[in-house]
């Protein structure tokens, strides 16, 4: 009786126990800049996905007459050389921005992780053949090997989402490798072994969640160099077929007026930065919440 | 240290071969045969015999089987032969060394800028952390990552060559031809090449510095009385540089990519450029040698990091 008394004495003299989700919103959602980028992000979730019904004009088919108009009550951003309006296909341009990043940052994450994951679990060989392949293709500017794929693959949405998958897959299989390299190391993986684990089962339930939050970290901050690079292959000509809008492209198309108006190409790459610098202030959020200890390195 | 570096040369040797395997085969899936893209430029399709066409495919080796295609051109580069363009006539040795010197100029200035100013602005940064400095230089980080390059060199070409008509909005001279019209030139180019480098060493170097400066051998340092100066550039500086020597690899890469938008906006005869026009007119011979070029440029730079690296941080070599 009075030892059970003591226990519950005990219990409320220890501090309320925060837990992991409570700690990591709070730091997440603690600076402003982060909230700012996350605002940013949701904003442009939204008129992507209501794009329709948010664009003023027709972003494919202009009025010929109009053509580069100046900004005006009618036409708030101007039109280009085939009378359409900025505006509607900046709208339409945060669809393939979002799409283009999320899909491809989904594909190369879940080829890289795997690989990494494959190649420092097992060593030697099996290590030694997926990580020189990924050093090779390293090798390459990321644009360049972009650029080189979807030349070969032709134009069109998804070959750019292949195109920079296969350019951004070495970096996740390079940290992947590593984050198993060292968390193989750990005593609860030899007991999980010792406990009869399969590679299988040691893999996906004891490294792959360890690895999960830098993972994360290292997925989002990438998403705006995803998007950069994208709009740099869309610039130089590579990408969506028109007359699908793109950020990188319309800045090419304005580009050529750049004397009859500016702002056909300064808004959209006022667009393509705004995005970027929100998934870094994001990414940043994201890494001091989930693991202060990557401060520097990512 | 000597077991180290042929480690690491053997490895480059292995990832530059898969360099040209990837490049080659990649390259060989291009779409349409390049010499009907080719002669499409003299005649139209239908005044060309078989024959003709024929010999041609004889003429370039493409006739023989893609094994043998490889072997040959391998062999050929390794004797210094890069092939014949086939878009412009001409040998891929030559094009490259033409254009080439305009982008190391280019890219050798950016790199040593980016990375001068970077150190200089993220040790002042570190130096003086939360003040208004500290976040001038965070901000100017942040744009540096964040913006696109290629229309960077778009607002500057309308603000101080269409608007002001203080520069030239394009091309490109030899610094030995006419330096002051060749720098005239360079500048925005450059500007747009170094700033994502600048931003990326600004932050390193930032938090590699306040790393060092919480280390017990830097309290001993104050402590013992040193001047801030000596504390900060005698001891602090040595041990917070060695994460930029990695920042110098990727530099490089970073430089060759920059150029292939930079060169393209501001219509610089480089490197990047020929590569782009080749990309769009199918030249493969020009991009199979181009992109290996490059890439075996980072990847021995790569190597030099690495092996740098090894000898500044011993735990790097034997570990």
């Amino acid at each position: 009786m009075v030892e059970e008394q003591s226990t519950s004495l005990e219990f409320q003299e220890v501090a309320p126990r925060v837990s992991e989700w409570r700690r990591f919103w709070r730091v997440f959602l603690q600076r402003k800049i982060v909230l700012f980028g996350l605002v940013i992000l949701g904003i442009l979730v939204l008129t992507a996905i209501f794009a329709d019904f948010l664009a003023p004009y027709d972003p494919y088919t202009g009025v010929l007459t109009d053509s580069l108009e100046a900004p005006s009550s009618q036409y708030w951003l101007g039109t280009d050389i085939q009378g359409r309006d900025t505006m509607s296909r900046l709208i339409f341009g945060a669809r393939t921005a979002l799409l283009v990043g999320f899909v491809t940052t989904g594909v190369a994450a879940a080829a890289g992780i795997i690989l990494g994951l494959i190649a420092g679990y097992f060593g030697g060989v099996t290590s030694m053949v997926i990580m020189r392949i990924m050093d090779a293709l390293m090798g390459f500017p990321m644009i360049l090997l972009a650029l080189l794929i979807s030349s070969v693959l032709g134009a069109g949405i998804q070959n750019v989402i292949i195109a920079l998958a296969v350019a951004m897959l070495p970096g996740y299989a390079r940290v992947m490798n590593g984050l198993t390299l060292s968390l193989r190391e750990n005593d609860y993986i030899l007991a999980g072994r010792a406990m009869g684990a399969t590679d299988m089962r040691t893999m996906l339930r004891h490294i792959l969640p360890n690895a999960l939050a830098p993972m994360i970290v290292l997925v989002t901050m990438q998403l705006g160099t995803l998007i950069l690079a994208e709009a740099g292959l869309s610039f130089l000509g590579i990408g969506i077929k028109p007359p699908g809008a793109a950020w990188g492209a319309m800045v090419n198309d304005g580009y050529r007026y750049l004397t009859y108006n500016p702002v056909l190409s300064f808004a959209p790459g006022l667009a393509i930065m705004i995005v970027v610098f929100a998934f870094q202030l994001v990414g940043d959020g994201l890494r001091d919440a989930l693991d202060p200890r990557l401060r520097g390195l990512l | 240290m000597t077991a180290y570096i042929i480690r690491r040369l053997i490895m480059a040797v292995i990832v530059l071969i898969i360099v040209t395997l990837i490049v080659f085969f990649v390259i060989r899936l291009l779409p349409g045969d390049p010499l009907i893209i080719f002669l499409g430029q003299q005649a139209t399709q239908g005044a060309i015999t078989e024959e003709t066409l024929q010999a041609l495919r004889v003429q370039y080796g493409l006739d023989k089987p893609i094994l043998v295609q490889y072997g040959n051109w391998m062999w050929g580069i390794l004797r210094g032969d890069l092939g014949e363009s086939i878009y412009y006539h001409e040998d891929v040795g030559k094009l490259m060394g033409e254009r080439f010197p305009v982008t190391l100029h280019l890219g050798l200035v950016a790199l040593v800028l980016s990375n001068a100013l970077g150190i200089a602005l993220g040790i002042v940064a570190a130096v003086r952390r939360g003040t208004w400095i500290d976040s001038v230089v965070t901000v100017l980080a942040y744009i540096g990552v964040t913006v696109p390059v290629f229309w960077l060199g778009i607002l500057l070409i309308y603000t101080f060559g269409l608007t002001l008509g203080w520069l030239p909005i394009a091309g490109y001279t030899s610094p030995f031809d006419d330096f002051w019209l060749s720098t005239k030139q360079v500048i925005m180019p450059i500007f747009c090449l170094s700033l994502p480098g600048l931003a990326g060493s600004a932050r390193v170097m930032r938090s590699s510095m306040l790393e060092i400066t919480r280390q017990d051998y830097i309290r001993t340092a104050w402590s013992k009385g040193l001047r801030e100066r000596a504390v900060i550039f005698k001891h602090a500086l040595k041990n917070s540089l060695i994460p930029m020597v990695t920042l110098m690899g990727i530099g490089v890469g970073i430089i060759f990519g920059g150029a292939v938008l930079i060169e393209t906006v501001f219509a610089v005869p480089g490197v990047g450029r020929l590569l782009v026009t080749s990309i769009f007119a199918y030249d493969y011979v020009v991009i199979q040698s181009g992109t290996l070029v490059i890439a075996t440029i980072i990847i021995l730079t790569n190597v030099i990091v690495d092996i740098s690296y090894g000898w500044l941080d011993p735990r790097i070599r034997f570990g």
